[in-house]
């Protein structure tokens, strides 16, 4: 439910109708289909039943915070808004994050509607625990729920827009299959964006972006090499150039027009014949390699580039599908077929649009030796996808993955902790972390922010019981624990038994799933500091 | 008898014939800090904690009779005992402790218990009678972590700088803007673009050795300067000036303890709000009510009818000490 407590919070930051617009795209192209089909429902304006009344909530939120009712109800007439008051209210009394449940909205209307099968006291008590035990976004959006009152000032309109151009529809098409008695499943919201054969194409326009998640399994995971495209992941501007009958657009993820700002391009594309949709990627380029994205920032500021700056900031497109041909729809096809394609309408294309090339290495041991050397190649990693797949709209994990060599962050295990000052006097908050060196660890880093209060609690708590040594306010633990840490740079350092000293550490998440032997090595930090 | 009452000029103490941040010209003031509704010029002499005295030469002139005090010093006035404490609010900030026929009064100005890398901590004040603020006088306010609301503005800032827009943070330009360098500096090293109203304030924060993030003058850019992804500290006064013009699709944030509330933030009208306050929240009033051992308490600033009724609930003697004058929400 994070997801769409974050789109309910975007409606509410915004009141420009771009922004929601925006907001639910990208939340329609990062959610599961039974999750996207209840927000759907519950944005067009659906309720679910009340579970619980106001004077119920309240008297929870009394219970969770110790305050007496009169106090609660001053806070409901300050606040104006009562699950906005009872989610401000109520204490997190249980700082367990595994208890916090990661479930999607889907499950969450299953949980709720679930609750009118057991008796008032008990829903009281059920409830209470959901929301003691949830981060505060998706407490309110949860209490929104409850109170069956999800206003979030999003007109249906918009939303039958967004999903029009999330699924590359017309919108009449899409508020017609909206129409009548809908109801939200999996399958009914995949039957809401499913392409439609008998729509003409519109020749100018771009076609809704496939977009990769995250690579988060080994690669070992994903099967046979064979199955697999792999190419670099490119840092530049995803892109699709769009070559109709009338001349040649280049538009950006976001369905952003770029035109005029790469001319070079677009010359390029015209001598393509009409009918084309390439996807692929806008990079700075001199000789046979990317230039840093920097060097693209200049040119996408500027509208109508200057002979300096075309010379300075040369740009090049590499193609990586084709998604129409001869004014033909090609997305249904296999990545296979499209690929082959592709590679033959660019045999002879201008040297402006090139072919992002093929990984050939045999096997994953071979693909991961090169994303090793990412850095070196000034791109960010690599992609990979599914050679049998066809180009679907959104992000649908499993058929693209972005396989990022992600430099500035590390999972390292906690080594020492120390109490910290004022507010968190009697909490150990200070916290040092170390990397694998041989089979020793070694620390690299000191830091003392990223963590929840609840979770400052429990790792207190864990650190208390798994102290293996004392010095003085110090003490050593277990080396058990792994934690995300991001970082702003890292160099390399005589002053540090480690040989490298890191700017700004924070920690970005506790990774309760990995067991400290998975931790990073040092290795990887002296690679990323680079030099001898 | 009470030490201090409540007069058309402010808060006055008999015994020792000065006022505390009187709101018209009088012959002693002695000023909690340097915000424009505590320190107002006209008084014939100011008596203040010595770390605030930079910023009160800002407020009330170069000239301005004010003499420092260090923490802790006891000094006389008239018939009264007087100290001053940190409060912890901003630099210099300053409860102060009366003591007089036999009893202590605590004035605490305005104040946080939170850890503030820019001032000297809250120093709990044992009293008889304590007069609080009550700014944010509900517990609906509790204030998360500082640290984390500065991982929040990081973010915002790095979601700035993908999206290619300026990140236009609103707060107050005394106190807040330095506090929020500050948190920023132990995550980062990247300069902040400073509003005009600002620059004097956060040079004498940095003379006074606080360590913030660099930065540079909105002024100093040259005309038409792009400022995608970055930075930018400007007063909430700002916010809707033509001054904004040149943040082209900027997105606006405000930090601030009314960011707690959604309806706050709505009403005014900002993208994002970060829930950083410089005064107590309600744990924090509480905690201080339970720190001084005071057997009465008046609480001033705000609506206090809620914190009044709680406090006697839980059988302390207290009551809201009215005022003619109408506080704004402008330094919260
Ligand atoms: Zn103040």
């Amino acid at each position: 439910m994070r997801a769409f407590a974050e789109l309910y919070a975007a409606f509410d930051r915004s009141t420009a109708t771009s922004a929601k617009l925006a907001a639910l795209r990208r939340w329609l192209a990062a959610a599961d289909s039974g999750d996207a089909a209840w927000g759907v429902h519950l944005l067009a304006g659906a309720r679910l039943s009340r579970v619980l009344a106001p004077a119920q909530l309240k008297r929870l939120a009394a219970e969770s915070a110790g305050l007496p009712d009169w106090l609660v109800d001053e806070c409901h007439a300050h606040v104006g808004d009562l699950a906005e008051t009872v989610a401000l209210l109520a204490v997190a009394a249980n700082p367990d994050p595994d208890h916090a449940p990661a479930a999607g909205l889907a499950d969450w209307v299953r949980r709720i509607v679930r609750l009118r099968t057991v008796d008032e006291h008990q829903r009281a008590a059920i409830v209470r625990g959901w929301i003691e035990a949830l981060g505060p976004s998706e407490r309110f959006v949860l209490l929104k729920l409850l109170t069956g009152a999800l206003r979030v000032g999003v007109s249906r309109g918009l939303v039958v827009r967004a999903i029009a151009e999330h699924a590359g529809l017309p919108p009449a098409r899409v508020a017609e299959r909206l129409a009548g008695d809908w109801s939200p499943s999996a399958a009914a919201f995949d039957a809401l964006v499913a392409p439609d054969e008998t729509a003409a194409a519109d020749t100018a326009r771009p076609v809704p972006f496939c977009l990769a998640s995250g690579l988060d399994q080994p690669v070992e995971a994903l099967g046979e090499r064979d199955a697999w495209l792999a190419e670099w992941k490119w840092d530049g501007i995803r892109a699709q150039i769009v070559r109709g009958t009338a001349g040649a657009w280049l538009w950006s993820r976001g369905d952003e027009a770029l035109d005029g700002r790469f001319p070079e391009i677009e010359q390029a594309a015209r001598a393509m014949p009409p009918g084309v949709v390439l996807d692929g990627e806008l990079l700075a380029w001199r000789g046979d390699g990317p230039l840093p994205f920097a060097r693209l920032q200049r040119r996408v500021n500027r509208r109508r580039p200057g002979a300096t700056l075309l010379a300075e900031c040369p740009v090049r497109f590499l193609a990586y599908d084709l998604l129409r041909e001869h004014d033909r729809d090609l997305r249904a096809q296999p990545l296979r077929d499209r690929r082959a394609r592709l590679e033959r309408l660019l045999a002879d294309a201008p040297p402006a649009i090139g072919l992002s090339p093929i990984l050939a290495a045999e096997d994953w041991a071979g693909l991961r030796a090169l994303r090793e050397t990412a850095r070196a190649h000034g791109v960010e990693g690599l992609m990979l996808k599914r050679l049998d797949s066809s180009y679907r709209p959104g992000r649908r994990r499993g058929d693209w993955w972005k396989w990022k060599l992600d430099p500035l962050t590390v999972d390292a295990v906690l080594v020492y902790a120390q109490a910290g000052r004022g507010r968190r006097a009697g909490l150990h908050t200070d916290y040092t972390f170390a990397l694998w060196d041989r089979d020793a660890l070694l620390p690299v880093a000191k830091a003392y922010s990223g963590l929840d209060d609840a979770e400052i609690v429990r790792l207190d708590r864990w650190i208390r019981a798994h102290t293996v040594e004392r010095f003085g306010p110090v003490r050593r633990v277990e080396p058990v624990q792994v934690f995300e840490l991001a970082f702003e740079g890292v160099q390399r350092s005589s002053r540090h038994r480690s040989g490298i000293a890191v700017r700004f550490p924070r920690i970005l998440r506790w990774r309760h799933d990995k067991p400290a032997a998975e931790a990073d090595r040092l290795e990887t930090l002296r690679a990323i500091a680079g030099g001898g | 008898m009470a030490l201090i009452e409540m007069t058309a000029a402010g808060l006055y103490c008999r015994a020792g014939d000065f006022h505390i941040d009187p709101w018209r010209p009088v012959p002693c003031a002695v000023l909690t800090h340097a915000h424009a509704d505590h320190a107002r010029a006209g008084s014939a002499r100011y008596i203040a904690a010595s770390e605030g005295l930079e910023l009160l030469r800002l407020r009330l002139g170069s000239l301005a009779p004010i003499e420092g005090r260090a923490y802790g010093e006891r000094f006389d006035l008239g018939s009264a005992r007087v100290s001053l404490h940190p409060a912890g609010h901003i630099l210099g900030s300053a409860q102060v402790r009366i003591e007089a026929d036999g009893e202590v009064w605590v004035v605490t100005g305005d104040y946080k218990r939170d850890p503030d890398p820019t001032c000297a901590p809250f120093e709990p004040v044992r009293c008889d009678v304590l007069v609080t603020e009550a700014t944010f006088a509900l517990p609906v306010y509790r204030w998360p972590p500082a640290e984390r609301v500065a991982l929040e503005v990081l973010a915002w800032w790095d979601a700035c700088v993908r999206e290619r827009i300026p990140a236009v943070l609103c707060c107050y330009a005394l106190g807040k803007a330095q506090r929020l360098l500050a948190e920023l500096a132990r995550l980062t090293d990247r300069p902040v673009h400073l509003h005009g109203a600002m620059a004097a304030l956060v040079d004498a924060y940095r003379q006074a050795g606080v360590p913030m993030l660099p930065t540079r003058p909105v002024s100093d850019a040259p005309r038409g300067r792009d400022f995608a992804g970055e930075l930018i500290l400007a007063p909430p006064s700002a916010a809707g000036t033509p001054w904004m013009r040149r943040f082209r699709d900027a997105s606006l944030g405000f930090a601030s303890g009314w960011m707690q509330v959604r309806g706050h933030r709505r009403r005014r009208g900002y993208d994002l709000g970060f829930v950083l306050s410089d005064h107590a929240d309600w744990p924090g009033l509480l905690a201080t009510v339970h720190d001084s051992g005071a057997r009465r308490v008046l609480a001033m600033h705000g609506d206090a009818d809620a914190f009044v009724r709680h406090l006697r609930e839980s059988g302390i003697d207290a009551a809201a000490l009215r005022s003619d004058f109408a506080r704004d929400e402008g330094s919260a």
